[in-house]
């Protein structure tokens, strides 16, 4: 080969890194207007998770089966009865990743246990420290590939210069398209489309040069039997513990594997495809494996004995003058790798800026950074542009370190048992709601320990990390402590030594430091919440928008977005929806469209509760709950204020029942007046008409009987007139419409008057005692209190029936009223009677009096409207009656 | 927060359909089993297990699985509609 054809080489990586720039593009374009229709395809879904088939794969596939013959076909077997088994595991994991957002294995570790940022550090750095060897190798089987189909020498300079060559390419072309636009659903779907075709192209390359070599070298696939038959392969040699810890090791890989979560459960559009690629990745991995033997056995066969197995899959084509087919070939390879790492370094850098880079300058920007959107998302891209430039220095430095001497297969494998660690906290915290956040810490720290310890430093040779003393002596001179003889079992394979000392000393801390933990409320918040997501979430979170305000939602994004950019978001939905207007029916596909936008600014669980109180959610998060628990607590206030208020109607109810009573009961007193006051009328007026009836027909009448019919006639008109001014008067009174004139007296002056008034004009004896005390003043309407005294008075004089009728009156004084007590000497009234004598039209002995009956009750009305009170005071020998006559009559009582 | 009583016995289609979510449950430990038979096999001595048949053996079982897997899935998607109602019912019965 010559620079002729290096150059050609170059041209072709560039004229395909063009394509995959298009394709990428073309599908970022078609998602962003909202029809990536392709994507929606499931076998797209398992095209990406092909990633999974790097160059390891590739080249190192069959380099593995050339050394360790079938040994190779575990990497495959684990995966494909990991998504055999989509139900019992990844089915949960995609579902909690899609209804918790979950952007990352460390995400996923960090939400599980409390969002814990300790752990999702921890994660993040074991998965940089866990990857970064398989990115070096990626750069390896490029840089050598590259090498290898020049043809140039390969000169450790030449090596390392393309070496950096590619990472930079790599850097660039992920940069661009994993961090093009931030949303924090974390879909990628230019690179996402991108890898799948990534995909078609390996499986091409290598089904193009399987089955050159089975019908092309070979004579097909009896010859293929016959020479594995006779190769140094022929017979099955694999050791019971590797096959079965490699299977295991590969399962927990394609779990663990930051771009393996990254595609499987980040990327994933739709939860119906994992039930496709449940078969056809498994298909996939087949058929990438299945040439991998007689490839190798052919390289065997017809290479020189010193040949390179890991780069069969170029140098047979090579050999045998197909530069075509070596061209796919170096395609298919250049594909593995570069889909690897830019999945890888997407998945990396969104692990490093989230988890390390966020939170510390979030910190440093004294908390007022996240509450400008803007500034928030430039901080954000640019960390991640620096974590991929970092992870693919990182990856470039191992490279140089390890001087790229190691077998691919062994890379993969210490990569795997890295992030093989996360197994046991994954799996137990998707299952098992016990596990704790110390406990996770504690499993993580003693895997990771042990895998640096057995396997990691070691496998950099001795004298290099590890000196050969420790090596072969264990730490400190233990030599139970040796790092590839721990506890004095020798023999193991160190990988196998490894795999099953630290993931079963991790499971075992992990448990028993979570058994002796107790979670903090938000760890066992999450932890039902993982472990129960098939009860808590719909299948995919849409939301159910019926209820959704368009404008309560716009009025957020504004806030959010911006107004302008926010209006024409909403106008764009509208439009789509065919409405005119700026507002969006809020359907789901709105609403996500929405949440998707939001949560570029706000991050995605905060973007999420957003809506979600606006909308009611359909699946909830641990901001959902908080925000859930705020209203509950609202509710619970309103309740209370329902109850006081029901209290307040109960309470008013009793009130108007009482008066309707009080209602009835007057109404009952007024037509018992009605027919009382008729009756009283009645009498008179009888008498009036008959003594007026005789003297007009009676002709013979003397003078004297004219005289005394006429005065009869004058009576009667004259109690007439008294019964209708007292019912005026009490009428007037009763109604509140009379006035009063308040004046100032002595109560001497008003008693006296009252006395002199009450007794003059009569012939009856009536013998009056006062107290003496009677210089008090008082101010009140002194004509009608003094019509109180007189009537009172006349009551004495009119019903005594004692011999020597005699009334004292005693009056007391205290601070707010003066008491007159009007006692006389007669009989007094029976107790029965006592109430019933205020009531209008009320006689003892009607045959005495002349009066209606009305007198008392005007006296109570009286003495009510002047802010006091008449009662019958009981006890006292004989009638008494005690009148409350306040100081100062209350200005209310008008 | 228990979950209402369930019926015990169901329709003839719900229970096609358990039946068959037991079969997709099924096939990945199926699949584990036969993969883990090469344990068995002598590495040693004169009946050591060829390559050649190895091969055969272990790529027949991948592929039975992925047909019969494929055939399960596509006969579980037609059922369509009330698969909600089945895998959070089943869920309960595993936990």
């Amino acid at each position: 080969m010559n620079v002729g054809s290096l150059n050609a080489l170059i041209a072709v990586c560039l004229i395909y890194v063009i394509f995959l720039f298009g394709v990428a593009f073309a599908a970022e374009r078609a998602a962003m207007r909202g029809k990536g229709g392709l994507l929606k395809l499931p076998l797209v879904y398992t095209l990406s998770l092909s990633v999974y088939c790097t160059a390891w794969t590739f080249y190192g596939a069959v380099g593995y089966a050339a050394r360790s013959g079938l040994e190779y076909l575990t990497i495959y077997i684990g995966p494909s009865l990991v998504l055999f088994g989509w139900w019992w595991g990844l089915r949960k994991m995609v579902r909690i990743g899609r209804s918790q957002r979950i952007t990352s294995i460390a995400d996923m570790i960090s939400s599980r246990y409390g969002k814990s940022n300790i752990l999702a550090v921890g994660v993040t750095v074991l998965a940089v420290i866990g990857t970064t060897p398989y990115i070096a190798l990626q750069l390896q089987s490029v840089t050598t590939s590259f090498a290898v189909f020049s043809g140039a020498p390969e000169s450790p300079g030449t090596l390392t210069a393309t070496a950096l060559w590619v990472a930079a390419g790599l850097a660039v072309f992920t940069i661009l398209f994993g961090t093009r636009n931030l949303d924090a659903n974390e879909r990628h779907y230019g690179v996402v489309m991108a890898i799948a075709v990534e995909a078609i192209v390996k499986l091409f390359a290598l089904l193009a040069v399987g089955v050159f070599v089975v019908w092309g070298i070979a004579d097909g696939p009896s010859d293929i039997l016959n020479r594995i038959d006779n190769s140094k392969i022929a017979n099955w040699e694999i050791q019971g513990g590797r096959w079965a810890g490699l299977i295991f090791l590969s399962a927990a890989a394609i779990l663990c594997l930051p771009r393996m979560f990254q595609v499987m459960v980040v990327e994933n559009e739709n939860e119906d495809h994992l039930r496709t690629a449940s078969w056809a990745f498994p298909a996939y991995l087949m058929i990438m494996s299945l040439f991998v033997v007689p490839i190798a056995v052919v390289g065997l066969d017809l290479l020189p004995a010193g040949a390179n197995p890991d780069l069969f899959v170029l140098t047979l084509p090579l050999a045998t003058g197909n530069e075509g087919l070596a061209m796919l070939s170096f395609l298919g390879g250049f594909s593995s790798a570069t889909s690897m790492v830019i999945v890888a370094a997407i998945a990396l850098s969104t692990m490093v800026s989230n988890h390390i880079v966020m939170p510390i300058w979030l910190s440093t920007s004294d908390g007022n950074g996240a509450t400008i959107s803007g500034d928030v998302r430039g901080v954000v891209l640019m960390s991640r542009r620096i974590s991929i430039v970092v992870v693919l220095l990182l990856g470039y430095i191992y490279y140089r370190v390890s001087g790229g001497g190691t077998a691919l297969a062994s890379i993969g494998l210490i990569s795997f048992t890295a992030v093989a660690q996360f197994l046991p906290v994954l799996v137990g915290g998707i299952f098992w709601r016990g596990a704790t956040r110390l406990g996770a810490i504690a499993g993580l720290t003693v895997g990771f320990v042990l895998w640096a310890y057995c396997l990691f430093l070691p496998s950099f040779g001795p004298d290099v990390v590890l000196s050969s003393n420790l090596l072969e002596y264990g730490l400190f001179g233990f030599s139970w402590l040796r790092p590839q003889a721990l506890f004095g079992i020798t023999g193991l394979d160190p990988l196998i030594h490894t795999v099953f000392w630290s993931i079963s000393l991790n499971t075992l801390a992990f448990f028993l430091v979570s058994l002796l933990s107790f979670p903090e409320p938000l760890e066992r918040l999450q932890g039902a919440q993982f472990v129960n997501i098939f009860e808590h979430s719909s299948r995919t979170p849409t939301w159910s928008g019926g209820v959704a305000k368009s404008e309560e939602l716009m009025v957020m994004a504004q806030r959010i977005l911006g107004a302008r950019e926010a209006q024409v978001l909403f106008a764009r939905e509208a439009e789509r929806q065919g409405l005119s207007g700026v507002l969006p029916e809020p359907n789901a596909a709105f609403l996500q469209v929405l949440e998707r936008e939001l949560s570029g600014s706000v991050g995605a669980a905060t973007a999420h509760a957003m809506v979600s109180q606006i909308v009611g959610g359909a699946s909830v998060s641990v901001q959902d709950l908080m925000a859930v628990a705020n209203e509950t607590a609202q509710i619970m206030e309103y309740s209370s204020q329902l109850e006081v208020k029901s209290d307040e109607l109960e309470r008013t109810a009793r009130q108007l029942r009482r008066a309707n009573e009080k209602l009835l009961q007057v109404s009952e007193q007024k037509d018992d007046f009605l027919s009382q006051v008729s009756h009283e009328l009645r009498t008179p007026m009888t008498s009036v008409r008959a003594f007026s009836e005789i003297l007009r027909d009676s002709e013979k009448l003397s003078e004297e009987d004219k005289r005394r019919y006429s005065g009869i006639i004058y009576n009667e008109a004259v109690r007439l007139t008294r019964l209708l001014d007292d019912l005026l008067d009490l009428n007037v009174l009763e109604n509140g419409r009379v006035s009063l004139h308040t004046q100032e007296a002595v109560l001497k002056e008003v008693l006296d008057h009252a006395i002199e008034t009450a007794l003059s004009g009569s012939e009856a004896k009536l013998k009056v005692e006062r107290s003496k005390s009677a210089l008090i003043l008082i101010e009140t309407d002194l004509d009608r209190l003094g019509q109180v005294f007189i009537n009172v008075i006349r009551n004495a004089q009119k019903y005594c029936e004692a011999e020597s009728p005699k009334l004292s009156i005693v009056i007391t004084e205290d601070v707010e009223q003066v008491l007159v007590d009007f006692i006389d000497n007669g009989t007094g009234i029976p107790h029965e009677a006592q109430e019933m004598i205020f009531d209008k039209f009320a006689r003892m002995n009607p045959q005495k009096a002349g009066g209606a009956g009305l007198g008392l009750a005007i006296c109570r009305e009286i003495m009510q409207r002047l802010g006091g009170d008449i009662a019958y005071l009981p006890g006292q020998g004989g009638t008494a009656f005690r009148v409350t006559v306040p100081h100062r009559m209350r200005m209310a009582a008008q | 927060m228990r979950p209402p009583a369930q019926t015990v016995f169901l329709e003839r289609q719900t229970y096609r359909r358990r039946r068959l979510i037991d079969l997709i449950k099924i096939l990945p430990l199926i699949g584990l089993v036969l993969w883990l038979v090469p344990l068995l096999w002598p590495t040693e001595g004169a009946e050591q297990v060829s390559s050649a048949n190895a091969t055969i053996y272990i790529f027949a079982i991948w592929f039975v699985l992925i047909v019969a897997k494929a055939l399960s899935v596509n006969a579980f998607n037609a059922g369509g509609s009330q698969k909600d109602d089945e895998l959070k019912g089943d869920e309960r019965g595993q936990s």
